[in-house]
């Protein structure tokens, strides 16, 4: 059967402008479900404008985009987020005025409001935020609110989390628990994640695929990315 | 959100047990006062509903007030409606009127949404005057005495007029209460401090601003119709932007993003107003003074910062 | 009257009305675009020019001309330096957040409108005009001092443009326009950029108001109808940009004298405010630019 599934997300030709600028120019790519799937490249390769397009913060000029089969190139961003793509912000997008509580429970609700409070704090409790619930959440620690905004994707019960960046900024110890976390979210969730911490990517994801300047360099197993020459000179040897 | 439920609700009851009391220890005189500062107030809960959760900063709430005065004013003057009617058909064009409003003004933000609510409450009530005829322009019209019935009750007199302003009172403040401790207030407060984050989490923000400003609309609406029908008086005045500016100064001064700021806002303005009419017969300055102050000063209002400093659990 | 006759009596009235307007919608103009502050009031500005117009020449002795220039000059510096007060007590301290200090102009409009209805009383007051000359067209005769008042403002505007594109001050004004940061990196000193942009604001505003007084009379509630026309001649013409304002001055001020005209004046009103809400309503991302 799953030959016939069609990929949880594909891409073909996707293309968008800034000016006269290409950010993300004719990318075809395919996310099969249940994996976790690395974008990297070098700073300006096009990485998060790219995610940008498929959570749909932005529109393309030209491409389409297929999630499980279904055009949705053109629909606006939150009915994407009822699709089940989930999207965290690469710069901390928290409500920072609010509770922690609040902040989760705002993505809780978004998915009906039965139960709210348990399944709130059992989000908070997966990424080990319980206990904090009362804290006005612009005062947690830089790493305490990527966890945050983690909880916020995670509680979405996404088909797709797109992660921008998570490990930026988090303590060594705080990476081990992170990467234990995304490795238990599949093969539920598909994890899409761009990272520069190459350790980081090499022990999650399953597939890789590279991007430089707009357009996509190479793209498959670590083993093969990292065997790759063409990859080694544009990015990984630097 | 939802702890401290019991100390939350309480102190709301309370208020309005000292209120409903008020009548039994005020004069007649300041009795009337306080029932205007409630209805006044119900126009306030509702800006603040659009302002002071959801961030949207109107200019234009005159137009809904006066929608809310007309609806009810109009049919008592034309086919003269009784009071309950009257009341029904004015909420509903203060819903009605904010709805269309927002549909238009809301495909804008920030200062362009202040100008835009500013320009269409200005042709709201330069229509009013144009179709003078009708609506009696400013001169206005009073509404009568038959239509001032609920119930047998007439409600040009003290005790009828009172009940029915502290019950219109006590129905928005709860309502406000019950709402911003739902998820749906919560989301509401959302549009306010991340729009884009909302978003991202699956809300349309168009749809979630345009329910808060119909909500908000309701509340200027019954406040219109209670207005005219308590008071008797219905005119183009309430149409003018001086109307769009006293609910925000109401807020600003209670604290936005409180349920009981624009109540206290309301009383405090009316007081102060009153007790500088012995000095001074400088009203327009004593607004202007005040809101310059807050916007100074006090930005968070009186409420918001005894939140901020003593007591994070008020709503 | 001929059809004709009379509308031309429309469109000058109108072009009188469209010259002040001018005036009044360049100072708002050039304080939204440079500073990003939306004030509310700049029509107590022309106010005030007005009022003190009325009160310079009924303290000077002299002939009607002589008292009317001396209005001319010291009525807008006077509107001028307490606009700068203003900036600095007020919006400065605001850091010019674009929705507090419309906050805090409507406060500035209630405590200027009511200062002058205390210091000057409710009454409309004339000021004579600083001359008598009738033009006798062959249907009707036509005050001169009107199409004084059109020439007046034109040559303003033109100091204005000249000011600002040939002059080191004008220059400087609209480097901080384009970009705060960039001009104070460059030493420019914005804060008083900022107290000369509302200043000059406000003495344009001023200067409309003192031209208009022979015409129409001084009153503590006459700055509201220029507010809102200056508003919509902004929105319509472009920010920042005199020549748009300037067509959008004529074309707001002759549309407003031929609707008022032949139909009513309050007509003319609603048509204007509801276009001007519908202009910002489908370009959203115009004007004051989306905020959110």
């Amino acid at each position: 059967m799953a030959a016939v599934m069609a990929p949880l997300i594909e891409t073909r030709g996707l293309t968008l402008h800034y000016g006269g600028l290409k950010a993300v120019d004719g990318v075809d790519f395919t996310l099969e479900a249940g994996e976790i799937h690395a974008l990297i490249g070098p700073n300006g390769a096009g990485k998060t404008s790219f995610v940008s397009l498929l959570s749909g913060r932005r529109l393309p000029q030209s491409g389409r985009i297929l999630l499980a089969g279904e055009d949705i190139t053109r629909l606006p961003a939150q009915l994407r987020v009822r699709k089940g793509i989930a999207y965290t912000f690469q710069i901390t997008s928290i409500f920072p005025r609010l509770s922690v509580f609040d902040n989760v429970a705002l993505a809780v609700q978004a998915q009906g409001t039965r139960d709210l409070e348990n399944r709130t704090r059992a989000a908070l409790a997966r990424v080990g935020l319980d206990g904090l619930e009362e804290q006005e959440a612009g005062t947690l620690s830089y790493g305490h609110q990527r966890l945050l905004e983690l909880a916020m994707g995670l509680a979405l019960k996404p088909r797709l989390l797109i992660l921008d960046e998570p490990t930026q900024g988090l303590a060594a110890s705080e990476i081990e628990g992170f990467k234990a976390l995304v490795r238990s979210l599949v093969p539920e969730t598909t994890v899409l994640l761009i990272e520069h911490n190459m350790e980081v990517v090499m022990d999650l994801a399953s597939r890789i695929t590279v991007l430089t300047f707009g357009r996509v360099l190479a793209s498959g197993t670590p083993a093969a990315i990292r065997a790759n020459p063409a990859v080694q000179e544009a990015y990984l040897g630097a | 959100m939802r702890r401290n439920g019991l100390r939350v609700w309480a102190l709301h009851l309370a208020l309005l047990a000292v209120l409903a009391s008020a009548q039994f220890w005020l004069s007649p005189y300041l009795a009337t006062n306080l029932a205007r500062i409630m209805v006044l107030a119900v126009f306030a809960m509702g800006y603040n509903l659009a302002f002071g959760y959801t961030g949207l900063l109107s200019l234009g709430h005159a137009l809904l007030l006066a929608a809310g005065m007309y609806a009810a004013g109009l049919p008592a003057l034309l086919w003269g409606w009784s009071a309950g009617p009257a009341f029904i058909a004015g909420l509903a064009g203060g819903g009605l009127v904010a709805a269309v409003l927002g549909l238009l003004a809301l495909r804008t933000a920030g200062v362009s949404f202040m100008i835009v609510t500013l320009m269409f409450a200005q042709a709201g009530f330069l229509t009013l005057l144009y179709f003078a005829p009708v609506t009696r322009g400013n001169d206005g019209f009073a509404v009568a005495a038959a239509s001032r019935s609920f119930l047998g009750f007439d409600l040009s007199t003290d005790t009828p007029r009172f009940l029915a302003a502290f019950a219109i009172f006590a129905t928005g403040l709860l309502v406000s209460l019950a709402l911003m401790r739902s998820p749906f207030g919560r989301t509401m407060i959302a549009m306010r401090e991340n729009e884009e984050r909302s978003r991202m989490l699956g809300y349309n923000p168009f749809t979630v601003k345009l329910a808060a400003l119909t909500l908000s609309g309701l509340y200027a609406g019954a406040a219109g119709a209670a207005y005219a029908l308590l008071f008797g008086y219905v005119g183009a005045s309430f149409a003018t932007i001086q109307y769009s500016i006293l609910p925000m100064l109401y807020v600003l001064m209670g604290g936005a993003g409180t349920t009981l700021g624009p109540f206290l806002g309301a009383l405090l303005m009316f007081a102060l107003v009153e007790a500088a009419t012995g000095l001074t017969t400088a009203h327009q300055f004593i607004i202007g003074a005040a809101l310059v102050a807050l916007v100074l000063f006090a930005p968070k209002g009186i409420l918001g910062t005894v939140r901020e400093r003593w007591a994070k659990w008020l709503p | 009257m001929a059809f004709g006759p009379f509308l031309l009596l429309a469109l000058m009235e109108g072009l009188v009305t469209a010259a002040v307007l001018a005036l009044a919608a360049a100072g708002l103009s050039l304080v939204f675009g440079v500073m990003r502050v939306v004030n509310v009031a700049h029509g107590e500005f022309y106010m005030l020019g007005a009022v003190l117009a009325w009160a310079v020449t009924g303290m000077i002795p002299g002939p009607a001309a002589l008292t009317f220039l001396a209005a001319l000059i010291i009525a807008p510096v006077l509107v001028a330096a307490l606009a700068a007060v203003a900036d600095g007590l007020i919006l400065k301290r605001l850091n010019y957040d674009p929705e507090a200090t419309i906050v805090a102009t409507i406060g500035l409009l209630y405590i200027l409108q009511q200062a002058a209805l205390s210091l000057y009383g409710p009454n409309a007051n004339p000021v004579p005009a600083p001359f008598e000359w009738r033009i006798q067209l062959p249907w009707f005769g036509y005050s001169g001092y009107k199409l004084f008042v059109v020439l007046a403002a034109l040559a303003v505007l033109l100091a204005l443009w000249t000011f600002l594109s040939r002059t080191r001050a004008g220059l400087i004004m609209r480097a901080t326009q384009v970009d705060r940061m960039t001009a104070q990196a460059f030493g420019i000193n914005v804060d008083r950029v900022y107290m000369g942009t509302f200043a000059l604001g406000a003495g344009l505003a001023a200067l409309a108001g003192v031209l208009v007084v022979p015409i129409q009379q001084a009153q503590y509630l006459m700055g509201h109808d220029p507010l809102l026309l200056s508003f919509i001649v902004v929105i319509i013409g472009g920010l920042g940009s005199l020549r748009g304002t300037l067509v959008a001055a004529v074309v707001i001020g002759l549309s407003d004298g031929v609707i008022s005209m032949f139909f009513s004046p309050t007509l003319a009103k609603i048509l204007a405010t509801l276009l001007v809400a519908m202009v910002l309503v489908l370009r959203p991302q115009g004007l004051f630019g989306a905020r959110a």
